[in-house]
């Protein structure tokens, strides 16, 4: 029982909370703009980077360069909405899609001139795990969880009780209707980028937090984020948030080693998972499993 | 002299792999509209296929079984079929972008069975000793027989892919990628339409594949990387002009020139220099498809309907 916890339940909860943070941003994109921005994995890592920079360069701890991490990643998102993507609003969104693409090769390239293929690290030392009564938790565990909790209440906060907010689900229940009424539509799609972007940063430093920095590190993400956020019905940023939790889990438990001692899937094959989710998901409830949740 | 003929060889046997490469791509999205960022993963089950029934009996992978080219290749074809039925199945009743995380999917899945699955694949160490047809000819003349080979099964996709867009099926495609509205109004069956054009382009990308572990003489996990096998080809079918079967020939060959001018140019370079060339390269993969995107949308030469 603890060892379900300590090695599979945890580790399972602080994927799923950065692959909650990511599909989060993917949905609300997809809901105010209308197409599936393939760059949402090199956000990430840009900003995994960019706290990489303010690490090494300031003597700081990664969690404090979380904000900066934001600062930098922000403005790399609304550059490419300016050169590239709002150029192409008129477009098929499979034209909007290709350009994300090619986006995210370019980020990608940036990363890996900057800072080489090898893997880095935020180089935070051991830290002692937090013990209670046979469970134990790393420190790093605990504090990814708090911070993905803390996001969640903010982005919460944002879109339910703020004006800004709610033209942002204005625009995506319907955005005609969002324009003739009035809603400042530009602003609107700025503050998405900028909530999009500082959710899939912060995910990036918790990432390179938990394991360590490479310039695919937002690739490797991005399969499972949008499989969240069909999971959870695509638009819907609840549902997407959830839809993350669920999958982070199922990639963890997924090697635990249910019968006779063997894993139930060999680990090598835990990146699959939230393929197969993914799959099943297309056939049974193409809708999504929260329908109506907002 | 042999030396630059034996180089020029190399390159447009390449160029031909492409070229049917971004046919296949055609197919999918250029005449229906589909969505295939897997390219990786049809083209390893190609591959893969051709290399384990031509090759040498090894215990290091399941086979070899020593089939003469002419068999295998057209199992090769079939291979790609085969992976792109269920997830065609699936998909394509669905958006269009469920398609491009789909494939994504299934190519990142083939691509981690290489991997890992040794008896069958190798693992790391791959498929050597594959033979390469013609190579009995000695070089270059060998190397030449292989690039008249694959021009000819090029230029027989290529008839395939025109036929395809001139029929009345690859009108239907052209309607149902258009407006499905009213090619169901006409009594069109959208869901049908698109599988067939997913399974015709995966067979392409199957042979593609096939060509491409020939000509390597050697299949491993390495010998295929997305941004080479995937990304490149969408870059050559939207700059050629997508849409358009001779855009996207003239695209890989234009692409895959400048692409190899700039591998050749980054190999004069020092060392660490070189590796950082390819970083560069791919940076201008993005940029090119951007600026195409932005400021030719059709292409070199874009989609020409209803010419004959």
């Amino acid at each position: 029982m603890e060892s379900l916890a300590n090695f599979y339940l945890i580790p399972g909860l602080v994927l799923g909370a950065i692959y909650a943070m990511s599909a989060t941003g993917l949905s609300l994109i997809y809901g105010v703009m209308g197409f599936a921005h393939f760059a949402h994995g090199e956000l990430l890592a840009f900003g995994a980077y960019a706290a990489l920079v303010a690490v090494r360069g300031l003597g700081i701890s990664p969690w404090a360069a979380i904000p900066l991490a934001i600062a930098a990643t922000t403005p790399l998102a609304w550059a490419a909405d300016r050169a590239f993507y709002a150029r192409l609003r008129r477009s098929l969104p499979a034209v909007l899609l290709i350009s994300s693409f090619a986006t995210a090769l370019m980020i990608r390239a940036v990363l890996y001139l900057g800072f080489g293929p090898t893997p880095l690290s935020y180089g935070t030392g051991i830290v002692p795990p937090l013990v209670w009564a046979g469970f134990r938790m790393q420190q790093r565990h605990a504090s990814i969880i708090l911070g993905a909790t803390a996001a969640a209440l903010s982005l919460h906060l944002l879109l339910s009780r703020s004006r800004a907010g709610r033209a942002m689900r204005a625009m995506a229940d319907d955005p005609d209707l969002a324009r003739i009424t009035g809603v400042n539509v530009d602003a609107v799609i700025r503050l998405t980028w900028a909530v999009a972007a500082a959710l899939a940063a912060t995910a990036g430093v918790f990432l390179g937090i938990d394991t360590e920095l490479q310039p695919v590190m937002g690739f490797n993400v991005l399969l499972a984020s949008f499989a969240a956020a069909i999971l959870g019905g695509i638009g819907r940023p609840w549902g997407s948030a959830l839809g993350g939790l669920i999958l982070g889990l199922a990639e963890e438990l997924s090697s635990y080693p249910l019968l006779d001692g063997t894993p139930l899937l060999s680990p090598a094959y835990k990146t699959g998972v939230a393929f197969a989710v993914l799959v099943v998901m297309l056939i049974v409830r193409p809708q999504g499993l929260f329908r109506g949740m907002g | 002299m042999e030396q630059a003929a034996l180089y020029l060889a190399t390159m447009l046997t390449l160029a031909g792999i492409y070229a049917a490469l971004a046919l296949g791509l055609n197919l999918q999205w250029g005449l229906t509209g589909l969505m295939n960022f897997g390219g990786l993963g049809f083209v390893a089950m190609g591959a893969y296929t051709a290399a384990l029934l031509t090759a040498p009996a090894s215990a290091s992978h399941l086979g070899g079984f020593g089939w003469p080219w002419w068999a295998a290749w057209p199992l090769a074809a079939f291979a790609g079929v085969a992976l792109a039925l269920p997830i065609g199945a699936i998909a394509l009743r669905l958006r269009a972008d469920y398609l491009a995380v789909a494939t994504i999917g299934i190519a990142e899945i083939v691509r981690l069975a290489v991997r890992n699955e040794d008896w069958l694949t190798g693992g790391p160490l791959g498929v050597p000793g594959i033979p390469r047809p013609f190579e009995a000819l000695g070089l270059p003349w060998g190397q030449v027989a292989y690039l008249a080979l694959v021009a000819a099964v090029v230029a027989g996709l290529f008839a395939l892919a025109q036929a395809t867009a001139r029929s009345p099926f690859g009108r239907a495609l052209r309607a149902v990628r258009d407006d499905e509205e009213a090619a169901k109004a006409v009594g069109k069956n959208p869901a049908r339409l698109r599988l067939q054009a997913f399974l015709l382009g995966a067979a392409f990308m199957g042979l593609g594949g096939a060509m491409l572990s020939a000509f390597f003489k050697f299949m491993g996990p390495e010998a295929l990387d997305p941004v080479t096998t995937t990304f490149l080809v969408w870059v050559m079918l939207i700059a050629g002009g997508s849409g358009n079967n001779t855009g996207a020939v003239l695209g890989a060959v234009a692409v895959w020139a400048v692409w190899a001018a700039t591998d050749w140019l980054a190999a004069q370079l020092p060392g660490e220099l070189a590796t950082r060339a390819a970083y560069v390269r791919l940076f201008l993969i993005g940029l090119a498809l951007q600026v195409i995107l932005l400021a030719r949308p059709q292409g070199l030469i874009g989609e020409r309907i209803g010419q004959r």
